[in-house]
């Protein structure tokens, strides 16, 4: 088990209230595994891979749980520790590749001050000159990697001058230049458009595969979980509310909540009615009693709308619903 | 377009500004003031009034008063500045330098206050520290200029030199005695830089110290608005995805802030600084003047007090011609800063 998270409960404190943003995540993560982290917007996603790095904003806090990496709980370890952690073992690919460049420096600086410091080889040469020479060089053949063209002549631009599919591909080649264990994709292709989307996707699928790498996949789009994903974990209102093999999750969805949204996906093999899941998100604020979908689930009842469902298994599945479980 | 490209577009742009600046003013100078003031006293008989205007083209049309303005401005010849006993130019060649040096001074100050405490304020966001610091700052900008400078000017002259402790001198650029007997030759009028390259250590100090308590009073009313300008982007710029970036590919904190957010925080400082260091070269009147500072501000309280018109024009200009030049600066410097700034 490469990284195991239990019960995380994550609260963000603001001038409405307590949000409860996450409560009680759990899932496991195998070495070579990509595990594929899907919910709407709110549903906790991100929360819970800027839990994993530590990376919270100063209004947020862990309230419980843990997060087991490699046999070591991060959140126990000083924050020294965690830096190195965060730069050699788990590398996070964000969002907008747009906005996660620093605007006021060459890509050349961004990418050499990532390998100074975190790269074992150089970090551990005396010459200065010499290790901007030999960080450089590591650089290009990253770029190259990721299939970009002429990465002598990007590394001397600056963000501006890239487009987002270039940017996002530097970003990857910094994540992967660090030989991470662990790399989290937080919507990582949902910024770009679709051709430039499944570009990047290939060029994640081949380092993931050379490597052997942990991928934990983070998305809104079923598609991409589909085409990529060995494991699927569904995210409601703060919570795994189902997880399991790709296929099983999304062939044969069992929690109503992922029903509900299978049923809304529109579908190329056949004529389908799409039904969308009745109600809004639940105000994590004031969050529901019981399982968090009780209101808008056509199958509740009593027990849902006071106790919060355990995880049960079911057809190799773990779910979060009192459906299942003889109960 | 290349900067300099854009640098001389610019600079030939600040022609028409100046137009534009020298028509105005020479308007309403010419409805509010008489010229003649400053060449006609009590004395003059009145049979010679219409040889002196005569002399100085008033007796002709308004636009053609305004080209002969314009030939003297651009021959420096600026007109007598009766506040001062000599002509105008003269008055500014003494008095710009003395300017000069007061704001540099002053400028020095905000910027190496200013802009740590924004910073410790953005990082320490909320905190003890935080409050005190804005308390500081908005005290700066509310503070009146004349009641700060009496106040300094009693504690930290008149209060000691009682209680027969060393004090900072209260007023004048140097000590007049002290200047007889080490006389400085004028280089570049500024006292300090003059007398260190010749060597002459007890002027440059004693200059030194006149300047602390003047500098201090205009530095602390600019520093407030550099530290709210510096926390407030600073703290927008932590906020930054690319920060977070900086924090997730394991750099330390330490590079974080003070390599990749503190060059971008820096950009609005920039422009601000900018403008105040254009405002203090343009004189600090009320400050030059409690303090019987020879700069230019002092010399514009007495041009306006007597109505010397010349003295008020020539200061306009001038102070117009150094905001326009700086704000290009600014510009380039910006360029530097910003790499998505094309001209």
């Amino acid at each position: 088990m490469l990284l195991s998270v239990r019960d995380l409960i994550v609260e963000f404190y603001t001038y409405r209230g307590i949000v409860h943003a996450l409560n009680g995540v759990s899932f496991d993560l195998d070495k070579g595994e990509v595990l594929g982290l899907a919910g709407e917007t709110g549903s906790g996603k991100s929360v819970t891979a800027f839990s994993i790095q530590r990376l919270l904003p100063a209004n947020a806090k862990i309230v419980s749980g843990k997060i087991v990496f490699d046999g070591v709980d991060l959140l126990e370890l000083s924050e020294e520790k965690m830096r190195e952690i965060r730069g050699q073992r788990i590398a996070t690919i964000f969002q907008d590749p747009h906005t996660y460049l620093n605007p006021v420096f060459k890509i050349e600086r961004q990418f050499l001050d990532v390998l100074k410091y975190n790269d074992p080889e150089i970090k551990a040469l005396e010459n200065k000159k010499e290790a901007e020479r030999i960080a450089f060089e590591k650089a290009v053949e990253m770029l190259k990697k990721v299939k970009m063209p002429a990465p002598e002549r990007v590394l001397k631009m600056y963000p501006h001058e890239l487009s987002g599919g270039m940017k996002q591909r530097v970003l990857l080649a910094m994540a992967y230049s660090l030989t991470p264990d662990l790399i989290i994709a937080d919507e990582a292709t949902t910024a770009l458009d679709v051709t430039i989307q499944a570009q990047v996707l290939e060029i994640m699928k081949e380092l993931q595969k050379e490597k052997n790498l942990s991928v934990l996949l983070i998305t809104h789009d079923l598609g991409v979980i589909a085409e990529n994903c060995q494991k699927a974990a569904i995210m409601y209102a703060g919570r795994v509310v189902e997880i399991g093999d790709v296929k099983k999750v999304l062939i044969s969805p069992k929690h109503p909540y992922t029903q509900g949204l299978l049923k809304a996906l529109p579908r190329t093999d056949k004529e389908v009615e799409l039904v969308g899941i009745p109600g809004t998100v639940p105000d994590l604020v004031n969050p529901p009693t019981g399982c968090a979908f009780n209101l808008r689930c056509p199958y509740a009842k009593e027990i849902c709308r006071t106790k919060v469902p355990p995880y049960t298994l079911e057809e190799g599945s773990t779910v979060a619903c009192y459906l299942y479980g003889g109960k | 377009m290349k900067l300099y490209e854009y640098s001389i577009r610019r600079i030939f742009l600040l022609i028409f500004v100046l137009l534009g600046v020298t028509i105005l003013t020479f308007y309403l100078s010419r409805i509010v003031l008489n010229p003649l003031g400053a060449y006609v006293t009590e004395r003059t008989r009145p049979e010679a009034i219409p040889a002196i205007e005569k002399r100085l083209g008033l007796d002709k049309p308004f636009y053609i008063q305004y080209i002969i303005y314009l030939q003297d401005l651009v021959t420096f010849n600026w007109g007598w500045s009766r506040v001062a006993h000599m002509p105008v130019i003269e008055a500014l060649f003494y008095r710009f330098p003395a300017t000069v040096e007061l704001a540099i001074a002053s400028f020095i100050i905000i910027i190496l206050v200013g802009v740590p405490l924004g910073i410790i304020s953005a990082l320490k966001n909320n905190s003890v520290v935080d409050h005190a610091i804005r308390i500081f700052s908005l005290t700066g900008i509310s503070i009146p200029v004349f009641w700060l400078a009496l106040t300094l000017q009693y504690s930290f002259s008149y209060l000691p030199k009682v209680a027969g402790l060393p004090s900072l001198p209260s007023n004048g650029r140097v000590d007049a005695l002290l200047y007889q007997q080490y006389p400085v030759n004028r280089i570049t009028g500024l006292m300090i830089f003059d007398s260190l390259i010749q060597g002459n250590f007890i002027i440059a100090s004693d200059a030194l110290l006149h300047l602390i308590l003047p500098a201090m009073t205009l530095a602390f009313l600019s520093i407030g608005a550099v530290t709210r300008v510096a926390r407030s982007s600073m703290l927008e710029v932590l906020r930054q995805d690319y920060i977070s970036t900086a924090r997730a590919y394991g750099l330390p904190e330490r590079m974080v802030i003070y390599k990749y957010a503190l060059k971008n925080a820096m950009i609005p400082v920039t422009t601000l600084s900018g403008l105040l260091f254009g405002g203090l070269l343009a004189g600090a009147i009320i400050t030059e003047s409690i303090f019987a500072f020879p700069g230019m501000g002092q010399l514009t309280v007495f041009a306006i007090s007597s109505n010397d018109s010349y003295t008020i024009m020539a200061f306009t200009v001038l102070a117009s011609f150094i905001y326009v030049l700086i704000n290009l600066l600014v510009d380039i410097v910006y360029a530097k800063l910003d790499p998505r700034i094309k001209y």
